[in-house]
């Protein structure tokens, strides 16, 4: 499994085709970010940024093209369990935290640590473990809902909730697919910063349509359009770009 | 809400609840057995196994509350580990009759002598001794979870599918064996028990002792999912229940976690069925009907689902109601009944009876807290984990 690294990216997608019945979600589509690195990925409805996450989290299998994370491992042969396992975490377009369990359980889940079904019957909460989890609470702003039921969380702390989820799992990657959709304003400005302290350490790639959020993040910008690439750049380098303007306001 | 002392196992609530079913286990035998018939406090003896035979069926709706309350696991055919559970019993039992059955042969059960077979099958070897037989109630019902679970849970059959193949596993059973040469004696089954482990399986004090051992049982099969449900494994159980994919994409091996569970389930239900037969004396393939299935699912839906205790009470509740129905004049509308206490209780009291109940104390409990916490400003700093 473990071939000669071949690149230097962290994440490397090389000519990935994805088709529906006959739809091309994803058409030859490159992609690399390299480690450390933080990218936002823009475009149009239907450009085919959640297929792209589907294929590098191993839910959607590409028609044929490379997928390679950390430069060895073929993403492309593995499932959902040995890619989250592998360091890549995903949050979704729609917060998905469980509901039926506390703010806290829902990091305690998340944490990482040996995910066997023998571990977790005989698991025991290390200090260490807690503390990991508190400082998690206090960095996304949810200490105070600690022993809440995540269904009862507004829209915006479930949202926070499932980047602390991510932290928790302490991935190498971290792929955040709309993380700001329905937030206000200052919830926006907020994630913008919790999402920078997080870059610190980990390698980010943000999926967004709000441009305003975009800019606040300051990085470089990947736009998609019909399953494939066709700018990258600074924010203002790309909004300047013809192919840009034409796909966001029509010809 | 104080999340640790609500995660521990032996919370209160379960403590009480043991020590309740501990209480029934002395003090049900020693009143059959210590006072006269003519006392009133008396418990006779068909009382003890009638109550027997429903604390078997809570063993079963226990195991069925562990997968479909907890996992979101909805088995429509629970019952067939039950009855390999009894059928492995019964083998037992009738390897005990030897020569006092009909055709008073040395080894072969009755209907093998009727059917004219020349020798014991290979798989009704070693049955004579009890430890194997007691071996068997628990690896023949684990065996087959084992191997269904890990085509179905692998190929992430869920929902509604789910349920039907489960079904369909039940009724293949049955049609199995209602035939004379699957070798478990066709339609009549195995029955005309004599001893248990030397003790006359009719005697007042085998009863007795037998309506001791399921409560025992019980109790153990409930410790089990206690512990089950208050470990980080319980909490990825309900994570999957309530979001399968996004645990997944948190790295658990959904299937793997699935399939243990429902394992461990299949064996609590066989260990449920192999208590059942030497008390009502008979298993046949009636037993693996998909109505006994289904069932089953009500009671848990009627005392609450995802409760443990509400599984018990409900499996005793409706089967006490089934008794009382079906034994007087309104014997014909049970069916009736039972599907009006489902569609009710689905409708109206969707948590269940016992689930009812946690919700409402949970909600009393939190307008308190927050009464007090408007009362003493400063909240208190959350507690530290037990080590």
């Amino acid at each position: 499994m473990d071939a000669p690294r071949t690149t230097s990216a962290l994440l490397y997608l090389d000519a990935v085709r994805v088709s529906f019945d006959g739809f091309r979600a994803l058409n030859n589509l490159s992609l690399t970010v390299e480690p450390g690195e933080m990218r936002a990925i823009i475009g149009p409805n239907g450009a085919g940024k959640t297929t792209m996450m589907d294929v590098v989290t191993g839910k959607t299998r590409p028609d044929n093209g490379d997928v390679l994370f950390d430069g060895s491992h073929d993403l492309t042969r593995l499932d959902e369990a040995e890619i989250a396992e592998l360091g890549i975490g995903r949050k979704f377009q729609k917060p998905t935290v469980f509901d039926m369990h506390t703010v806290e359980d829902n990091l305690r889940l998340a944490l990482k640590a040996d995910r066997r079904a023998r571990k977790a019957l005989f698991w025991r909460e290390t200090t260490e473990e807690w503390e990991r989890i508190d400082r998690i609470l206090r960095i996304t702003r949810l200490d105070p809902m600690r022993g809440r039921v995540a269904g009862g969380l507004s829209h915006g702390q479930k949202q926070w909730l499932e980047i602390g989820m991510l932290l928790a799992q302490d991935p190498k990657l971290l792929l955040v697919d709309e993380p700001v959709a329905g937030m206000t304003d200052e919830e926006t400005q907020q994630t913008a910063e919790l999402l920078k302290a997080i870059n610190r350490t980990h390698t980010v790639v943000v999926v967004e349509h709000d441009m305003a959020f975009v800019r606040e993040l300051g990085v470089k910008v990947t736009v998609l359009h019909e399953g494939t690439v066709i700018a990258e750049g600074s924010i203002d380098q790309v909004s300047e770009n013809e192919r840009v303007i034409e796909v966001y306001l029509g010809r | 809400m104080n999340g640790a002392a609500q995660d521990r196992a032996l919370s209160r609530g379960a403590l009480v609840f043991l020590l309740l079913l501990a209480t029934i286990a002395v003090v049900v035998p020693a009143l059959n057995l210590l006072l006269p018939p003519s006392s009133p406090w008396h418990v006779p003896t068909y009382l003890v196994s009638l109550f027997g035979k429903y604390i078997c069926y809570a063993l079963l709706a226990l195991s069925i509350d562990l997968i479909w309350g907890y996992c979101g696991i909805l088995s429509l055919g629970h019952g067939a580990f039950f009855a390999l559970g009894g059928y492995a019993m019964g083998m037992y039992l009738m390897r005990q009759i030897g020569t006092r059955g009909v055709y008073a042969h040395p080894v072969l059960p009755d209907f093998m002598v009727f059917l004219n077979w020349p020798e014991l099958p290979v798989y009704w070897y070693g049955f004579q001794h009890f430890p194997y037989a007691a071996l068997m109630v628990v690896l023949v019902p684990g065996a087959l979870a084992f191997v269904f679970g890990w085509f179905a849970f692998r190929s992430r059959v869920t929902g509604v599918y789910l349920s039907i193949i489960t079904q369909a596993l039940t009724f293949a059973l049955m049609l199995g064996f209602f035939r004379n040469n699957f070798g478990f004696g066709g339609n009549n089954g195995l029955t005309d028990f004599k001893d248990i482990l030397g003790f006359n399986v009719q005697a007042q004090g085998t009863r007795a002792a037998l309506f001791a051992v399921s409560v025992a049982a019980l109790m153990l099969g409930f410790l089990v999912c206690r512990v089950i449900v208050a470990s980080k494994f319980g909490k990825v159980l309900v994570a999957i229940r309530d979001a399968e994919s996004r645990t997944r994409f948190l790295g658990y091996r959904v299937e793997s976690y699935k399939l243990l569970v429902f394992t461990l389930s299949a064996c609590m239900a066989g260990v449920a069925g192999a208590l059942y037969v030497p008390q009502v004396g008979i298993i046949n393939p009636g037993e693996f009907a998909p109505a006994n299935s289904i069932e089953a699912v009500i009671w848990v839906a009627v005392g609450g689902r995802g409760t443990l205790v509400g599984a018990v009470l409900g499996a005793i509740l409706v089967n006490y109601g089934k008794t009382t129905f079906t034994t007087g004049v309104l014997a014909p509308y049970w069916l009736f009944v039972l599907g009006g206490l489902f569609v009710a209780v689905t409708l109206l009291l969707p948590r269940g009876i016992v689930g009812t109940a946690q919700h409402w104390w949970a909600e009393r409990r939190a307008r308190g807290a927050a009464a007090e916490a408007a009362a003493v400003a400063p909240a208190a700093p959350a507690p530290k984990p037990a080590e």
